[in-house]
């Protein structure tokens, strides 16, 4: 059974209608990749996932409709990640690493109380996956791009959220961070939890279970990531300018 | 609060009360305690207690315009609130019958002012298009401020017999301070921190940016709203007691930020402390720099803190484009 079910959703940004009609079938517990060309509506139908968009037709979230849940309860199931590139001049406030890792947490706390020894270790958790531990105490406009994408991506975990929806999450993360984010991602659907990324770098979005293909200001395909039938699709999309490569058990993409 | 946080808390709290005895020692002939109790009481020390109290607003309402339109330059004299606060205190003066310092008359003044400052600030949203951009918010605060002081001049053109009470208003003005006024403050101050303690999760919530905030399960919107509430009342509270006195909202947050190591409620409280500061040294600098003529304090704030402002433009240049 699908987790997340679209049905002739129609989103838009600034009362523009940025994809139309949109059907889409999401399973618990499986990687989908996002992928299309610029200004395709990648970030779009992200946003709208976790609820920051309207939307006509329907968008539903574990049977219940998206709009109709509650803020907080919305904000446990679903957790975002921004794309850094739109959020980096605003993080100037002199917010250490741990204070940023533990707004993860805010959303399973009650308002006004303190974080609980619960939450202190599963930020703690958070923070040593993605290799920030040793950063706690910086401040985090002090850091370089990869370090504050790890420490994001530390919030992200931290919320513990059975749904991630991450927009461009390794843009800035160097190729051995590259890797252990691949890692993570397989520990993620391991731990049954519901992936949905958006990415420009082809050969780590066919790593994933599915692909959603977006173009035309529409769906142009949903598939499986190894089905021959989504490469094909994937290939037109780009206007055949990439091919498809076999190495070794991964596919490449390569410009053309 | 993180246990390194409460020294430093502490001696802000300490550096407040040794000025606030100074205030009250301090007379036109140097430090020395005046037998006359009445001049030392009535005088010297609701007008100490009461330039501390407004500081602490307006240095509030500073850290609260900084963190909510998460823009560095952000303050309540730039942002049009205090110019809208002063249009609210001409329009109680001007539409008043009888001119005293009654308790009545005291909460007439504080409701226009508030209502200026909500105002004021609304338009120079608004008119910037939102709050994203500091170089527009901040040029939209200085056409608002422009375009209310031209109302507030045209007001004691029309109304030449309030020109003398208005004009304390304008430069910003500690002397006509009294117990009335600051027991009103305390009462605005009180409620003020009380209430931007609670709202804090917001701010903190809000440095990830507008989206992110709408994801982390708070109602960002509403508490948002109260944020700017409290910043309209706390900037309103000062205004209507000690006019126009520009520049100590800007200067209390920056000078504190990095005391308070990353945590959103010890900033907001050290800058409110730290605001107390600012103002009630600039009233003891304005009291004895040409004594035994007194300046306004308002234009001691305006030269250290235009300095101060120029010093910060320099230093954030690159932050300010966008």
């Amino acid at each position: 059974m699908s987790q997340i079910k679209l049905r002739n959703a129609s989103l838009s940004r600034n009362n523009k209608v940025i994809l139309r009609n949109i059907n889409l079938d999401i399973a618990q517990g499986e990687w989908t990749s996002i992928v299309g060309p610029n200004g395709a509506g990648k970030s779009t139908l992200l946003q709208a996932l976790a609820g920051l968009l309207p939307y006509e037709g329907s968008i539903q979230v574990e049977g219940a409709e998206l709009c109709s849940i509650a803020v907080k309860a919305r904000a446990q199931k679903i957790a975002w990640l921004e794309q850094t590139s739109t959020i980096s001049d605003g993080l100037d406030f002199g917010l250490r690493v741990c204070d940023i890792a533990m707004l993860g947490r805010l959303s399973h706390q009650n308002w006004l109380s303190v974080p609980s020894s619960q939450d202190h270790i599963l930020v703690e958790q958070a923070m040593r996956q993605t290799g920030v531990w040793d950063l706690r105490e910086r401040f985090f406009n002090q850091l370089s791009g990869g370090e504050r994408q790890r420490v994001l991506l530390a919030r992200l975990f931290a919320v513990q959220a059975p749904i991630l929806l991450m927009d461009e999450p390794i843009a800035n993360l160097d190729p051995p961070h590259q890797a252990d984010w691949l890692q993570w991602q397989k520990a993620l659907s391991d731990q049954g939890k519901t992936n949905i990324t958006v990415l420009h770098e082809i050969q780590f979005a066919l790593q994933a279970d599915n692909l959603i293909l977006l173009g035309n200001k529409g769906l142009h395909h949903q598939g499986k990531s190894d089905d021959p039938l989504t490469h094909q699709a994937l290939i037109d999309l780009f206007d055949g300018r990439i091919e498809l490569t076999k190495l070794g058990k991964h596919w490449v993409a390569l410009a053309r | 609060m993180r246990p390194t946080l409460f020294p430093r808390v502490l001696a802000l709290l300490l550096m407040s009360i040794a000025l606030l005895c100074l205030g009250a020692l301090l007379g036109s002939g140097g430090i020395a305690w005046n037998n006359d109790s009445a001049i030392v009481f009535d005088i010297r020390l609701p007008r100490s207690v009461g330039a501390w109290l407004a500081g602490a607003l307006l240095g509030l309402a500073g850290a609260i315009a900084q963190g909510v339109f998460r823009n560095p330059l952000a303050d309540p004299y730039l942002l049009g609130s205090a110019s809208g606060a002063l249009m609210g205190v001409a329009l109680v003066l001007g539409f008043s019958h009888t001119i005293s310092n009654s308790g009545f008359e005291l909460i007439g003044l504080n409701s226009g002012a508030f209502i200026g400052a909500l105002l004021g600030v609304v338009a120079a949203l608004i008119l910037a298009g939102g709050y994203r951009s500091s170089l527009r918010l901040l040029l939209s605060g200085v056409v608002i401020s422009v375009i209310l002081g031209a109302g507030n001049a045209l007001f004691t053109f029309v109304r030449p017999d309030l020109y003398q009470r208005f004009q304390a208003f304008m430069l910003g003005n500690t002397s006509l301070l009294d117990w009335h006024g600051v027991y009103l403050m305390l009462l605005v101050w009180l409620i003020c921190i009380a209430f931007t303690l609670l709202l804090s999760a917001t701010l903190n919530a809000l440095s990830l940016g507008e989206n992110t905030a709408k994801t982390v399960g708070l109602p960002i919107d509403q508490m948002r709203l109260g944020l700017i509430a409290i910043l309209a009342l706390a900037t309103g509270a000062a205004v209507a007691q000690t006019g126009l006195i520009a520049f100590i909202g800007l200067a209390a947050p920056h000078l504190v930020r990095r005391f308070a190591n990353g945590s959103q409620r010890a900033h907001l409280l050290m800058s409110s402390l730290a605001g107390g500061i600012l103002l009630l040294a600039s009233d003891l600098l304005a009291r004895t720099v040409l004594a035994p003529l007194e300046l306004p304090v308002g234009i001691v704030t305006a030269v250290l803190g235009g300095s101060y402002l120029l010093l910060l433009l320099r230093r954030q240049t690159r932050g300010v484009g966008a």
